[in-house]
């Protein structure tokens, strides 16, 4: 059972000083699949992925990648497992004081004393499977929104990562972008034979291309089920979601005292 | 009131205890940024060879200046010979380090926190960390030793241009004496007394600043508004720091004097 | 920017470094003509050394021969005690002279060495015999106004 499951996290509480962001977390992601994980802004998904790259560390529960525990591993333990994740963040990260060719190659010549020849050849296909190898000489700077992140992608597939992870691979970009980041999502997913996990607020692109979907609200998991279930699902908060209604589950107003009171003068901004 | 008080300091000592570990930090993975020379030697060029320009022509208008301020005073009192004393002990002793630290820290130090900085704010710190490279070995190790490598060479080079100037102004243009402007300041100025202890006071104040601006830029808020005011946290906290360990060396080392 | 010129500029600015330093260490300062590379040690005992201090020259004929390593006072004859590091290549007689100067009237203090005529030379560690202590200040005057008390009913 365990083997089939690439992450596997336990009963996972995380809080950020006083403020408890994930609440008993519990969710499990097949080995070669694409997840989704959603759920409206704030709502611990970014969290989430940082947990699984051991970037933060859990106040409570367990994160299982490939068997590993996560949170119990060294230091070199934790890098030697992060080379085997790519993780493209939501604007890309790339960096920006080197060129689209040296910011693929960085791990290559991070993690490997390969060959100048062989690196050139291997960032090329990599470039190439994004479509930008005739980009490489440019500058991130250079690059539109849709290219920069998918430079990001040709880099954090740069090691033939077992793991991907995506952070909002689709906030900020037009249609066109979208559909093309969307489709190298899936397609890179299985040509690598890789594991996908996506974390994202934009449905109706995510049900295009994924196997399983995770609902998350308040740091809880409120619903999951593969998109055809997802969309005949009757669940509120998912309705709500997958026909992006104002309000919902999901109140249009910030919790505030009634309208006509502060309104009558007995506001809760007076000045004591 | 008192638990404001309270409060701001707990933060900043919660804050100091943050930047001696990651003092710490740096000093651990600096071996790397040693293993891997091209990095330091890279930050060498943006921290120091970028600065030379504003150093050298900074450091000749000073020693212009204190040729003939000096000039003035001394030929009060008949002593004009000892002009080249004049300008080389002030630049040696004090002006060079002091002044070179302030340019640097305003020059380099502040690029180097903006760029840190920048480098959190757009995640790119963060992918490093996920790509299994350590951002203080990669990032901050190489930025901190090239500051520290930078320093004390900057501080000579400005007192020796510094000295020229004074030279410039006293012998070529006001007419003292060549050979007592440098016999005097050969005979007054010590090698181990003056100019090692501003070699000395100028590594420290490298190793001062090059750490200001470092944590200051992996200390700063992700945000455009956390950068700008790292970037001027760096300028005034380096400033204070030059001039109090200015303050705290001299008394140590020229007690005797 | 290639590596390579960024080599070479970060190694012009190092030589640059290194050559201002060896000239605030030679041309300024005065490493290779006072730190001398072998010094001797001579004592010299002083009734009073005045405004003396460690570092002060000694100069013989006005030349810097050497410095003051070290000063002490001694609670047997109540005589200061100092210890000055004379530079290898010069030799002095044994009768040579320890004088306390001032450099110009208010200057800084150094001990002045008065050759004598003397054919064997002092060697480490030995004491020169001969000294006149520093010249203070309020003494010179009182004993001028004491001259001064003296001559008075003479001139009236």
């Amino acid at each position: 059972m365990a083997a089939d499951h690439l992450v596997e996290i336990r009963d996972l509480d995380f809080a950020y000083e006083d403020r408890l962001i994930l609440n008993g977390i519990s969710l499990q992601i097949p080995r070669g699949k694409v997840v989704a994980i959603m759920g409206g802004s704030g709502c611990g998904k970014t969290t989430l992925l940082r947990l699984i790259g051991g970037q933060l560390r859990p106040s409570r529960g367990e994160v299982l990648v490939d068997g590993q525990a996560v949170q119990r591993l060294r230091n070199d333990e934790l890098y030697a497992l992060r080379r085997r994740m790519g993780m493209l963040f939501q604007f890309g990260a790339l960096f920006t004081d080197i060129s689209v060719f040296e910011n693929v190659a960085y791990q290559m010549r991070e993690h490997t004393d390969l060959p100048e020849e062989l690196i050139r050849d291997m960032v090329l296909m990599k470039l190439n499977a994004v479509g930008l190898r005739g980009a490489h000489h440019l500058m991130p700077a250079e690059l539109s929104g849709g290219m920069a992140r998918r430079v990001a992608l040709a880099r954090a597939i740069a090691l033939d990562p077992m793991l991907i992870m995506y952070d909002e691979p689709f906030a900020g970009l037009d249609p066109i972008s979208l559909g093309v980041i969307g489709h190298l999502i899936r397609s890179l997913n299985d040509a690598l034979g890789a594991t996908t996990i996506m974390v994202t607020h934009d449905i109706q692109e995510s049900l295009l291309i994924v196997d399983f979907i995770y609902f998350m609200s308040e740091g809880k998991i409120v619903a999951l089920g593969t998109p055809d279930e997802i969309r005949a699902s009757k669940h509120p908060f998912v309705h709500q979601f997958v026909f992006a209604e104002a309000d919902g589950p999901v109140p249009f107003h910030y919790p505030a005292a009634p309208l006509v009171r502060e309104l009558l003068g007995k506001s809760a901004y007076a000045q004591p | 009131m008192l638990t404001r008080l309270g409060h701001h300091v707990n933060g900043a000592l919660q804050r100091l205890g943050f930047a001696a570990r990651f003092f710490v930090m740096v000093l651990l993975w600096s071996s790397q940024s040693f293993r891997r020379l091209h990095l330091t030697i890279r930050e060498v060029y943006y921290a120091g060879f970028q600065s030379l320009l504003i150093i050298m022509v900074s450091g000749l208008f000073i020693g212009m200046v204190l040729g003939m301020q000096g000039y003035e005073t001394l030929q009060r009192y008949g002593s004009a010979d000892a002009l080249g004393v004049l300008v080389a002990l002030s630049l040696v002793r004090e002006l060079g380090p002091v002044v070179a630290a302030l340019l640097f820290a305003s020059r380099a130090g502040s690029s180097i926190t903006a760029e840190i900085g920048l480098m959190k704010a757009t995640e790119q710190l963060t992918a490093m960390d996920m790509m299994a490279v350590n951002p203080i070995a990669r990032v901050v190790a190489p930025r901190f030793w090239g500051g520290v490598i930078s320093m004390p060479l900057l501080a000579a080079l400005f007192s020796a241009t510094g000295v020229f100037g004074g030279y410039l102004i006293g012998v070529v243009f006001i007419g003292v004496d060549e050979g007592a402007f440098w016999s005097q300041m050969q005979a007054s100025v010590d090698f181990r007394y003056d100019v090692w202890s501003g070699i000395v006071k100028s590594f420290v104040f490298g190793i001062a600043v090059s750490l200001i601006a470092v944590f200051e830029g992996y200390d700063a808020q992700p945000t455009a508004e956390g950068v700008s005011s790292s970037i001027k946290g760096t300028v005034v906290k380096s400033a204070l720091a030059i001039l109090s360990l200015d303050f705290v060396l001299t008394s140590f080392m020229f007690r005797e004097a | 920017m290639s590596r390579k010129l960024l080599d070479l500029w970060v190694g012009i600015f190092v030589a640059m470094g290194f050559a201002s330093l060896l000239f605030l260490a030679l041309k300024v300062g005065n490493l290779a003509a006072a730190n001398f590379s072998e010094t001797y040690p001579l004592t010299a005992k002083f009734v009073n050394i005045g405004g003396l201090k460690v570092r002060a020259p000694v100069k013989s004929a006005g030349v810097v021969v050497g410095r003051v390593a070290d000063i002490r006072f001694d609670p047997e004859t109540y005589e200061a005690v100092v210890t000055i590091n004379i530079d290898g290549r010069y030799h002095f007689p044994k009768d040579t002279f320890a004088l306390i100067l001032t450099a110009g009237l208010l200057g800084e203090q150094y001990i002045g060495l008065d050759p004598g005529g003397d054919a064997a030379m002092l060697k480490a560690g030995e004491v020169i015999a001969k000294t006149q202590s520093a010249v203070v200040l309020e003494k010179l005057i009182s004993q001028f106004m004491f001259n001064k008390a003296s001559e008075g009913p003479v001139e009236k």
